[in-house]
């Protein structure tokens, strides 16, 4: 299915959860944030939350900054 | 020392460390970790953003710091409403786990100043949300009173403008600022070398907080260091207290006893 990934099209399997994206992506779900469709999915939700077709996910982390 | 007990207090937090750094800029994240340690900084701003989704090699900022050993300040850099800024940190929240942000919502490219109104409005939804907000304003009594008044735990008044390295163009308003307001006021942006940082601490400002001062210098490692210094130097001025100024001399050693 089609996602909006951090503002790219993207194809992600089907009734992927957010630690699936995750672990398909290697990223660590300690020291990120996700966000789908505007709403923030808490940590504790991420193996329960389930993406649809044409979700909006956003996942970000810290960089430097001033 | 003399400020052994001189700590500072951020929404009943303690920090012994009147220097806060950013992360920004440097020439590669061992440099930033070996500046931020000079620095004896406690408190280091961090910035949101999309992880790079398409190449993963690349090195995460968070394995050069020790979440333990630094309080993580993330920013809100780049937003221009109140919106964007509550929404990033939400985010922020999320994934450090803790309620203290520097808030900025900025007003103009050219400038970086504040846009103070979006600010006001971001702050108080903060607020309410549970968030320890240290707000960057601009040098503005009224604004930093109002801050204040909504419950940010520190107002955070800019020295010059971001990244400028002008110094603390106006130090009457910083500290009548001071004197009116009883949460810490830390001088966010401006600052170029160890005077400015000093001169922001001997008016009486409760800690500094700089990233391209640092970053930017020729030897970034010596700078943190000489910033860590004047941080020190500034605090123990002021509360020493200096001598009034005075138009003319006034002599040091005795007229008695000198020679016929």
């Amino acid at each position: 299915m089609l996602v909006m990934l951090n503002g790219e099209q993207t194809n992600i399997k089907e009734n992927c959860t957010v630690v699936q994206l995750l672990e398909q992506l290697h990223i660590g779900r300690e020291r990120v944030a996700v966000e789908v469709n505007r709403d923030i999915v808490p940590k504790a939700a991420y193996d329960s939350h389930t993406l649809a077709d044409g979700d909006k996910i956003e996942i970000v982390h810290f960089v430097g900054g001033g | 020392m003399a400020l052994e007990n001189d700590k500072l207090i951020i929404a009943g937090r303690e920090f012994s460390s009147r220097l806060m750094v950013g992360t920004g800029k440097y020439a590669s994240f061992q440099q930033m970790a070996q500046a931020l340690e000079v620095s004896g900084a406690e408190i280091i701003t961090v910035a949101v953003r999309r992880v790079n989704i398409s190449d993963r090699t690349k090195e995460s900022l968070l394995d050069y710091i020790d979440p333990k050993r630094y309080t993580l300040l993330p920013n809100t850099a780049g937003c221009y409403t109140a919106d964007d800024a509550v929404r990033t940190c939400r985010l922020a929240r999320e994934a450090g786990l803790s309620d203290f942000v520097k808030l900025e919502v900025l007003g103009d490219e050219k400038t970086l100043f504040p846009d103070n109104e979006e600010l006001l409005k971001a702050a108080k939804i903060l607020v309410k949300d549970g968030f320890t907000v240290l707000p960057y304003t601009s040098d503005d009594v009224i604004m930093c009173r109002k801050l204040e008044d909504i419950g940010c735990a520190a107002v955070m008044p800019l020295g010059a403008p971001i990244g400028s390295g002008l110094g603390i163009r106006n130090p009457y308003n910083i500290r009548i600022i001071m004197e009116t307001v009883k949460v810490p006021v830390i001088v966010d942006a401006g600052v170029g070398s160890a005077s400015d940082a000093a001169i922001a601490m001997e008016l009486g400002c409760d800690g500094v907080l700089m990233n391209t001062a640092i970053a930017g210098a020729q030897d970034p490692i010596a700078m943190a260091e000489a910033m860590k210094l004047a941080i020190i130097a500034g605090r123990l001025s002021y509360k020493a207290g200096r001598i009034p100024r005075k138009l003319y001399a006034n002599a040091s050693s005795p007229i008695e006893g000198l020679l016929a």
